[in-house]
C-alpha cells in the first residue's frame, strides 16, 4: 500500500527550480532509496515530505504530496504530519540532555505525561533502535557522551518514540565508520517491516544492500524510478547507467 | 612587533596587579586594626563617634538588597528579551530593536541616575526599590546581549530535530534551545550581577544612602560603592583606610562573581 504519493511536484528556492515535475510513490514495508549527484535535490525532496521546507523563507511548491490520501500541505496540521513522518538527519543531532529525556521529548510533546508510559516508550524505542543494551545503564547521562554511531541510533530511537508511520533518513551513515554503518543498515532492514522508509544515500552499495526501490535524480529531475535490482542491473536511461556504474562526475 | 603586542597585553595585567596591590596594602591594615569580624559584621557605621564605629554590614546588605531587586526586575525582562530577539522577532523589527538595546548600554550612568531622580524618587523615595528598578534597567543590555549570543550559538540542528518530532516553535525554543543555552544565559545574569554590584553614580542618586540595616525595600540604603564615594572626599586616617577596606570587600565580591562567570562560560563550550 502506498504511504506517500507525490504527484508532479515542483519546488523553487526563489527563482531557482530545485525539483522538476517529480512523481513518486513510497510503500509500506519497503525501503526507498534516493540517489544522485550532489545538489540534485534529494534532501529537498525529503524535506517536502515532512514540511521542513517551511523553514526556508522563499521556498515555493506546486503539485501534491499525499500521506495516505491526505494532502500534507492542506489536510494535516504540520505538527501532526511531523509526528507521523519521522526524520533522521545526516549529522547525528541528539539534544544536549540525558538519553532518557531525548527519547521522552517527543512523547511528552504529544501529551504523554505518565511516568510509567514514558518509561515503557523509552525502553521500547531504544530496543527497536538496537541500542538499549548499550545505554540502559546510562539513561540519565548526557546523550552527547555517546559515540557518533550510538548517537545516530539514538536519533532513530527518538524518531520512533512518537510512533511514526514513515522514517525519512538523509544520508544517515555518511558521518559514521563502517561498523556503525553496518549496524544502522541492519537496523533499517528490521525496521522496514513496520515502517515506510525513505533514505537518501551517496553510497551505491548501501542502496543495493538495503533498498527495495531506488529513484535516481539529476538536476532536480527524477530520471528513473524502479526496483533497486533493475536500476543497478538494467537501467533504462543512459544517465542512470553512467551514474550507477560510476562513470559520472 | 611582537614586543608591542606583549607590552599592550602587559599593561592591562599590570593595571590589575597594581590595583589589587594598592587595595590590599592600604585596606588590610584597617581590617586588622578594626578587627575583621567587627568590620564585616558590625551593624554600626559612625566614623565621627568617639570611638568611631566601622561596621559595614549595612552596606553589604545594601549592595545585596539593591542587586537582588535589580535582578528580580532585570533578569526576567533581559532574558525574555534575548529570546525574543534571537528566536521570535522578525528581521525588520530586529534591525530596529537591536540598536535600541545597544543604545541603552551607551547611556552614561549619571543620566540613568537623573532619570531615576525625576521619575522614580518622587513616587518611591530614595529606596532599595528605586535603586533596584533603575539598576534592573541598566543591566538589561548586558544581559540581553550576552543571553542572545548564547542562544544564537546553539546549533540550528537542535531546533530542526525538535521540529521534526512535531514540536511547535515555542516548545522547541523553551524546551530545547534555552536549556541548551542554559549556562551561557546564566553567565549573562552573573555578569549583570557584577554590573549591578559595581554601579555607583546612579545608585547614589536614588538609593537614599542611609548607612543602616533596612527593614523593607521601601527604605533607603547605602551600597558599598556609594559608601566609598560619599565619604572618601573628607575621610582621613583610619576612616580613609576603612573606606579602602570597603573597596577590598567589594573587590572580593566582584572577583567571586567573575569566577562564577568564567566557570559558567567554560561549561558552555
Ligand atoms: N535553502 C536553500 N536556498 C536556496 N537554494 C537551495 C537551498 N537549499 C538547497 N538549495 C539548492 O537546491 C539544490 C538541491 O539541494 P539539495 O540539498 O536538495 O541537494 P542534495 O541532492 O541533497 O545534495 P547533497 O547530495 O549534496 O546533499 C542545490 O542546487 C542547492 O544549492
Ligand atoms: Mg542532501
Amino acid at each position: 500500500m502506498n504511504v506517500f504519493d507525490i504527484q508532479e511536484l515542483n519546488l523553487w528556492y526563489g527563482k531557482f527550480q530545485a525539483l522538476k515535475d517529480v512523481s513518486l510513490t513510497a510503500a509500506d514495508a519497503e525501503i526507498t532509496a534516493l540517489i544522485g549527484p550532489s545538489g540534485c535535490g534529494k534532501s529537498t525532496l525529503l524535506k517536502t515530505l515532512n514540511r521542513m521546507n517551511d523553514l526556508t523563507p522563499d521556498c515555493r511548491i506546486t503539485g501534491s504530496v499525499r500521506l495516505r490520501g491526505q494532502d500534507v500541505y492542506a489536510d494535516l496540521p504540520v505538527n501532526e504530519l511531523r509526528r507521523r513522518v519521522g526524520m533522521v538527519f545526516q549529522k547525528p543531532n541528539p539534544f544536549p540532555m540525558s538519553v532518557y529525556d531525548n527519547i521522552a521529548f517527543g512523547p511528552r510533546t504529544h501529551g504523554v505525561k505518565s511516568r510509567l508510559a514514558l518509561d515503557e516508550t523509552v525502553e521500547k524505542s531504544l530496543r527497536s533502535a538496537a541500542i538499549w543494551d548499550e545505554v540502559k545503564d546510562r539513561l540519565r547521562k548526557s546523550a552527547l557522551g555517546l559515540s557518533g554511531g550510538q548517537q545516530q541510533r539514538l536519533c532513530i530511537a527518538r524518531a520512533l518514540a512518537v510512533t511514526p508511520e514513515v522514517l525519512l533518513l538523509d544520508e544517515p551513515t555518511s558521518a559514521l565508520d563502517p561498523i556503525s554503518t553496518g549496524k544502522i543498515e541492519e537496523l533499517l532492514l528490521t525496521l522496514k517491516k513496520n515502517y515506510c522508509i525513505i533514505i537518501v544515500t551517496h553510497n551505491m552499495q548501501q542502496a543495493t544492500r538495503i533498498s527495495d526501490k531506488t529513484a535516481f535524480f539529476l538536476l532536480g529531475e527524477m530520471v528513473e524510478y524502479d526496483n533497486t535490482e533493475k536500476i543497478f542491473s538494467l537501467p533504462r536511461d543512459k544517465r542512470t547507467e553512467d551514474y550507477v556504474t560510476g562513470r559520472f562526475g | 612587533m611582537r614586543a608591542v603586542f606583549f607590552l599592550t597585553a602587559l599593561v592591562s595585567v599590570l593595571a590589575v596587579l597594581l590595583i589589587s596591590l594598592f587595595l590590599l596594602v592600604n585596606g588590610l591594615p584597617a581590617l586588622a586594626k578594626i578587627g575583621p569580624l567587627e568590620f564585616l559584621l558590625g551593624r554600626e557605621w559612625s566614623p565621627s563617634d568617639v570611638p568611631p564605629l566601622f561596621g559595614i554590614l549595612p552596606m553589604i546588605a545594601g549592595s545585596f538588597y539593591v542587586t537582588a531587586t535589580a535582578l528580580a526586575v532585570g533578569a526576567p525582562i533581559g532574558l525574555l528579551a534575548a529570546v525574543f530577539l534571537a528566536r521570535v522577532c522578525p528581521p525588520a523589527l530586529y534591525r530596529l530593536l537591536k540598536p535600541g538595546v545597544n543604545l541603552l548600554a551607551g547611556i552614561p550612568s549619571v543620566v540613568y541616575g537623573y532619570f531615576g531622580m525625576a521619575v522614580l524618587v518622587p513616587h518611591l523615595r530614595g529606596s532599595i526599590l528605586s535603586a533596584g528598578i533603575l539598576l534592573g534597567v541598566m543591566i538589561l543590555p548586558t544581559m540581553t546581549t550576552l543571553a542572545e549570543s548564547a542562544l544564537r550559538s546553539v546549533p540550528e540542528s537542535y531546533y530542526e530535530g525538535s521540529l521534526a518530532l512535531g514540536a511547535g516553535h515555542y516548545r522547541s525554543v523553551f524546551r530545547v534551545l534555552i536549556p541548551a543555552a542554559r549556562s551561557g544565559m546564566l553567565a549573562a545574569v552573573v555578569l549583570g550581577v557584577g554590573r549591578a554590584v559595581g554601579e555607583t553614580m546612579a545608585v547614589i542618586m536614588v538609593a537614599g544612602n542611609q548607612p543602616r540595616l533596612p527593614h523593607s525595600i521601601f527604605q533607603g540604603v547605602r551600597t558599598m560603592t556609594a559608601n566609598i564615594v560619599i565619604e572618601m572626599g573628607y575621610a582621613a586616617e583610619l576612616h580613609r583606610e576603612a573606606l579602602i577596606a570597603t573597596g577590598v570587600v567589594l573587590f572580593v565580591f566582584i572577583l567571586l562573581i567573575n569566577l562564577c562567570f568564567s566557570a559558567l562560560n567554560r561549561g558552555n563550550t
